[in-house]
């Protein structure tokens, strides 16, 4: 299905969607009042777009040298070329340790590479231990959002799931009580767990140590209890410092959820005696991604989210109308580099209004790629339907009189169309949308009489 | 040929331009560091306290699995530290001495040597960490400096209790970690 089909899915329910809407824009509006309390964040975002700009353009040394550094401080590390090594890799260290249920904190690389039903078919039981990532994993979805990962759920659908899942009272709502409930489940499985999975904020070169943050603690849950940690990372979260944490730690929380830090910022650098810590680095596409000169800086992305929370298009579709693992903006740069022909819709699903652009910690220029991306899918797809009407536009804009006369014949038929075309099924402009008041007059004629 | 090589060999088939690491240059706030960094944690839902405060408090809640690290309140403990950090699963309160704290955002930096197990802050019902009111630093800038040359097996910037807004966005205290923060100046 594609992104227009659907997000009309995702609109039958206005009530809903209009929540959707204004809960994001409430989170934009948080990160906007956070992040001017200080004074030097545009300087941070600068700062922080030129070190990832030194990591990309220096990826292979860094790789190396957090090996490197890795491998001295105790880490094993593994590198997989696509998600299938990457999950065979997992599951190999899960046989050796007799794993057969695994506690995972959110990880978006581990959505991308379709771990959890990989594991389950070998018979491991995957809990994930994020609140939003639970509750989506008992539905049997995917994330809608990657910081918000059930988003699109109101809590009377939660209510009604931990009624069925864990048992709690019928009809009770309260989210105080629902997190309580999952707390009580997840702790058990925590206390459990042999082996925990996480996925990795950043990787610093400099000491062979990797950072992950969380405001529920729940990768410190799993980790520090379980006898082996796995974490999984994607070869771009190198930084070459550890001061430059300083950076995107005063980012990350602030353009994410307006926080000015997560609780949790757990930065892992050896394992407690007699326990194990495995690294796995993983390709999958980006190395592809650097190679595409106008795409490569979205590599820098740090998955905060903060492009989706601003997206008017996202608010009103939902992450689910994306089908990609990264939704938003960022996912529509992303995605079309895995697999154009899945994808190709994504770049359409923009207003090209800039507000990704705008708020984004590391300063990719989102909307201009989804424009650069429009032309690689018109390159491969051909013409579209919007050519006939494009080349009929040329026509008029190309002669002066034919701009006039059509002018003046639209401001009237604005006026005068009769409600039962323009929200006609068969427009689907007219879908969710107002036409506006025609002005009276052109600007020509307005000008004649006002400044001549 | 490896994926490792794979990979390195991929991206070094690249032309990529030359890009130079920027430096940080100092940043620095004005206000007075205690005030702004009481606010910041009772921003991130934890509550700094002065120590009778926190004695008034804790005299009055009646625990009785209690381990304390700090110096200043090692006789508050009712247990020691376990080997297994799974006998923590029914542990109400945990004292920590912090090493030091950030204005702009409470966060507070503990290592292995105040941690004794790495799940302790995190597997406790309850965490009141003792700070030095002198310790406190203006920005992450300024902590990262303080811990530049350290070389702990595990470090932590911890700023508040365990949270979550998963369910419609209501912010919820104590999801699976720490149902509290209590930070003690001294």
């Amino acid at each position: 299905m594609t992104h227009p089909e659907n997000a009309a899915e995702f609109l039958k329910d206005s009530q809903k969607s209009k929540w959707h809407d204004e809960t994001l824009w409430f989170v934009r509006d948080k990160r906007d009042k956070v992040s001017k309390g200080i004074p030097e964040w545009e300087q941070l975002r600068e700062l922080a777009s030129g070190i990832k700009d030194n990591v990309l353009a220096n990826l292979a040394n860094y790789l190396e040298e957090f090996e490197r550094n890795t491998t001295k401080n105790g880490i094993i590390v593994h590198w997989a070329a696509d998600s299938e090594e990457h999950n065979r890799l997992v599951l190999e260290i899960l046989q050796q340790q007799n794993c057969t249920a695994v506690v995972k904190s959110k990880s978006i690389l581990t959505e991308e590479c379709h771990l959890n039903p990989y594991l389950e078919k070998h018979g491991v039981e995957v809990v994930d231990t994020d609140l939003g990532e639970r509750i989506v994993q008992f539905l049997n979805q995917p994330p809608s959002h990657i910081v918000l990962p059930a988003i699109h759920l109101k809590k009377g659908e939660i209510s009604e799931l931990f009624h069925e899942k864990l048992h709690t009272e019928k009809g009770n709502e309260d989210p105080a009580y629902l997190t309580q409930a999952a707390r009580v489940h997840l702790r058990e499985k925590f206390f459990a767990a042999k082996v925990a999975i996480t996925g990795v904020n950043f990787g610093i070169a400099e000491t062979g140590e990797f950072v992950v943050c969380t405001n529920e603690g729940n990768a410190d849950m799993g980790v520090h209890l379980a006898q082996v940690h796995i974490a999984c990372m994607g070869i771009e979260k190198i930084l070459p410092r550890r001061k430059d944490l300083g950076v995107f730690l005063r980012l990350l929380a602030r353009s994410a959820t307006g926080q000015p830090i997560t609780n949790y910022n757990s930065h892992f650098r050896s394992p407690s005696t007699g326990k194990e810590i495995h690294i796995i680095l993983v390709d999958n596409g980006r190395t592809a991604q650097l190679a595409r000169e106008k795409f490569r800086n979205s590599l820098k992305c740090i998955r905060c989210g903060a492009c989706m929370n601003t997206c008017p298009i996202y608010r009103r579709s939902g992450g689910f109308s994306y089908n990609s693992t990264v939704p938003g903006p960022i996912g529509s740069i992303l995605s079309p580099g895995l697999d154009l022909k899945k994808h190709s819709s994504l770049p359409f699903a923009s207003t090209l209004c800039g507000s990704c652009t705008d708020v984004c910690p590391v300063k990719i220029n989102i909307h201009e790629q989804l424009y650069e991306w429009r032309q690689e899918v018109t390159k491969t797809q051909g013409e579209f339907a919007k050519g006939l009407s494009m080349k009929l536009a040329n026509g008029i804009f190309k002669s002066p009189l034919a701009y006039k006369i059509s002018g003046s014949l639209m401001r009237n038929a604005v006026k005068s169309l009769p409600n039962s075309l323009i929200y006609h099924p068969l427009n689907t402009w007219g879908k969710n949308r107002n036409l506006p008041d025609p002005p009276k007059e052109s600007f020509q004629q307005w000008y004649r009489k006002n400044r001549s | 040929m490896s994926s490792r090589e794979k990979i390195l060999s991929a991206i070094r088939s690249l032309t990529l331009e030359p890009k130079a690491l920027p430096d940080i240059p100092h940043f620095s706030n004005s206000g007075d560091l205690v005030e702004r960094f009481t606010q910041s944690i009772s921003g991130n839902k934890g509550e700094v306290m002065t120590k009778s405060e926190f004695e008034e408090w804790f005299s009055t809640s009646g625990f009785s699995k209690v381990i304390s690290l700090s110096d200043h309140f090692s006789k508050l403990a009712t247990l020691s530290l376990p080997e297994d950090p799974h006998d923590l699963e029914t542990l109400e309160v945990a004292i920590l001495d912090g090493q030091f704290g950030v204005a702009e955002n409470g966060a507070i930096w503990l290592e292995d040597s105040q941690l004794g197990l790495r799940a302790l802050p995190f597997a406790t019902e309850h965490l009141v960490i003792v700070l030095d009111r002198n310790r406190l630093e203006d920005t992450m800038h300024q902590g990262y400096d303080k811990i530049a040359a350290a070389h702990s097996g595990f470090g932590l910037f911890l700023a508040g209790p365990s949270k979550t807004a998963d369910i419609e966005q209501s912010l919820v205290i104590g999801a699976q970690g720490a149902k509290s923060l209590r930070v003690v100046l001294i």
